[in-house]
């Protein structure tokens, strides 16, 4: 068998383009945290114990929510949660 | 010299044998003659020494001659002046190639010259080389552009597909240039030009993207134009491929076909149309797949997370059957013009069965598909859903002879789908699943299983025989999820 030339069926997306990933946050108090509730039931329980639990160590903590769980997050409330905090964390609630 | 005779031959030509001698002879004797092989160089000194020509003819590199005068057959004689074309000879017709070397000034000795044979064909006419240098010709001109992958020739095609992360898991079609340029054919639409923007990444579908997945889906070429639809309806925002892919729900895009492009395409709108056995349908599904997999980067277990999935989801599509259904197109209810071709797409789970073999009334079949559409997803979950009743012809009639429309078939079934609200509440009939309390304030209040009767989706296929129609659920729908698109075939033809 002689070599075969097939076409690429990706999109060629350069790897190299992609955002790198930001810093791991160390802070031991103090940062502002936007805990995102993808409106899946119950995923405000557990943002609710994280809010606790990292209210307690001193964190500033902002709700947000997603319109809805089917769709990403409006381009919007992702450059407002960038602006203001320093993360996010995002509720899973399968 | 302004003035040039250029002739293609082969080796394996028995005209071109025949006609070398005089050819060669009339070059020694200074004629502005030049012969000019389509054969390799090997195969053509040997043909030049059985021949005993004094000169060895020049090889056509590659056939870049042979490409831009495009002869039928070989020998072929052209007169050339300054390059350009003035007059040509296919195979060998002695007045014919009398006249041109005397355009050319010279001579052609006759001896053993016959006065008429016909030639071979040209090498530029063989399939696979013609295929080949057709994919030649759409690389030099732009019209391909998707980087070229090189399998070893140690490697097996079929392993070496899956191995790089292209497949769905089924063996694909190599996607060839050749295949790929061919598989173009079948569209007028610039192969760079953009049918949609594929999540979850955003990669851009482009024409010549989409035929790469067509073949490897392997779609034949009358599939394309349906694919590229299906893959516009698909990235149109309101249909929430990017939510559709994530999910955890099992569905998937379902490619409903309605009008007569999907027979000309040889879609299945008959027996066994959500089976096996026709190829257009099973690969119509499964080209889109491939591109949400390939362009867009969804993988199954890495951005698609999927707790069960479902056979669909390798992909699914029928066409609708027309010709004796209740109602029209799909399709066309939704804005494709009458006459015209469109695809609707529908997030859609596995389908199920309902029987009702007994029913000679429309009231009464309604009341048997009622249960099978409150069923969706859960019977106590309300408004979130639509649903697509596939009606078998048995069961079209029904309503055909009753002269019951699609409307009056939605109202109908929209009615027959509410229930009180004690009943779907959360913890009526021992689950917890259901309406939340607080917001039922009469208790023997109608609930609706939709949001509306034109959520309850309606096409007509099937086998002549089977008393049977078809319910699929839908993912998460309308503002909050996906909404059904139809969009028309014609523009991608």
């Amino acid at each position: 068998m002689s070599e075969l030339v097939i076409l690429d069926p990706t999109a060629e997306r350069d790897a190299a383009a992609t955002r790198p990933l930001a810093g791991a946050l160390h802070a031991d108090g103090g940062a502002r945290i936007a805990l995102l509730d993808i409106r899946k039931p119950r995923g405000d329980v557990f943002l609710d114990e994280l809010e606790r639990l990292l209210s307690e160590r001193g964190h500033k903590i902002e709700r947000t929510a997603k319109p809805t769980f089917a769709k990403p997050a409006p381009v919007d409330l992702r450059r407002e949660i960038a602006e203001r905090c320093d993360a996010v964390i995002e509720a899973l609630a399968d | 010299m302004a003035v040039e005779l250029l002739v293609l031959v082969k080796h394996d030509c028995e005209t071109c044998a025949t006609l070398a001698p005089a050819l060669d002879a009339a070059a020694a004797a200074g004629a502005p003659v030049r012969i000019m092989s389509q054969s390799d160089s090997e195969q053509t000194a040997a043909w030049a020494r059985r021949l005993g020509l004094a000169a060895v003819p020049e090889v056509d590199e590659e056939l870049r001659t042979s490409e831009r005068f495009d002869p039928e057959a070989v020998p072929a004689v052209l007169l050339l002046d300054d390059g350009d074309e003035r007059d040509r000879v296919e195979g060998l017709q002695r007045d014919r190639l009398d006249e041109l070397f005397t355009a050319a000034g010279a001579t052609l000795p006759h001896a053993g010259l016959p006065e008429l044979r016909p030639g071979c064909a040209s090498k530029t006419r063989d399939p696979d080389v013609a295929a080949r240098l057709g994919a030649r010709r759409a690389r030099a001109e732009g019209r391909i552009r998707s980087r070229e992958l090189r399998i070893g020739a140690l490697e097996d095609p079929v392993e070496a597909l899956h191995a790089r992360g292209f497949t769905d898991g089924l063996p694909v079609v190599a996607p060839t240039p050749e295949r790929v340029v061919a598989m173009l054919e079948h569209t007028t639409r610039d192969p760079q030009e953009v049918a949609g923007s594929v999540p979850p990444y955003g990669g851009e579908a482009t024409v010549e993207k989409v035929a790469v997945n067509a073949v490897m889906a392997g779609c034949a070429g009358p599939e394309l134009p349906i694919v590229l639809a299906a893959v516009q309806a698909a990235c149109r925002e309101e249909f929430a491929l990017h939510g559709l892919v994530a999910t955890t729900h099992p569905a998937g895009p379902l490619v409903i076909v309605s009008g007569p492009y999907a027979a000309e395409a040889g879609m299945n709108a008959a027996g066994n149309l959500l089976g096996q056995g026709n190829r257009a349908n099973l690969t119509i599904g499964r080209a889109l797949q491939l591109v949400v997999r390939n362009v867009g980067g969804g993988r199954p277990g890495v951005e698609d997370r999927a707790a069960h999935g479902q056979a669909g989801k390798v992909g699914a599509a029928f066409a609708e059957r027309l010709e004796d259904s209740p109602f029209g197109g799909l399709a066309q209810d939704r804005g494709v013009p009458e006459g015209e071709t469109g695809v609707t797409l529908l997030a859609a789970e596995a389908p199920r069965l309902v029987v009702d073999q007994l029913a000679r009334e429309p009231d009464g079949l309604c009341a048997s598909l009622a249960p099978a559409l409150e069923s969706v997803a859960h019977p106590k979950q309300r408004l979130a859903w639509d649903a697509l009743v596939l009606l078998g012809p048995e069961h079209g009639r029904i309503f055909t002879r009753a002269g019951w429309d699609r409307l009056r078939v939605r109202e109908e079934l929209f009615v027959r789908t509410m229930t009180v609200a004690r009943q779907l509440v959360r913890g009526a009939g021992g689950s917890p699943e259901g309406l939340e309390g607080r917001l039922v304030t009469d208790p023997e209040i109608a609930v609706a299983k939709f949001a509306g009767p034109e959520r309850i989706l309606l096409a007509h296929a099937g086998g002549d025989a089977g008393l049977f129609s078809m319910v699929f659920g839908s993912w998460v729908a309308g503002e909050a999820g996906s909404t059904p698109v139809s969009v028309s075939v014609e523009p991608w033809r």
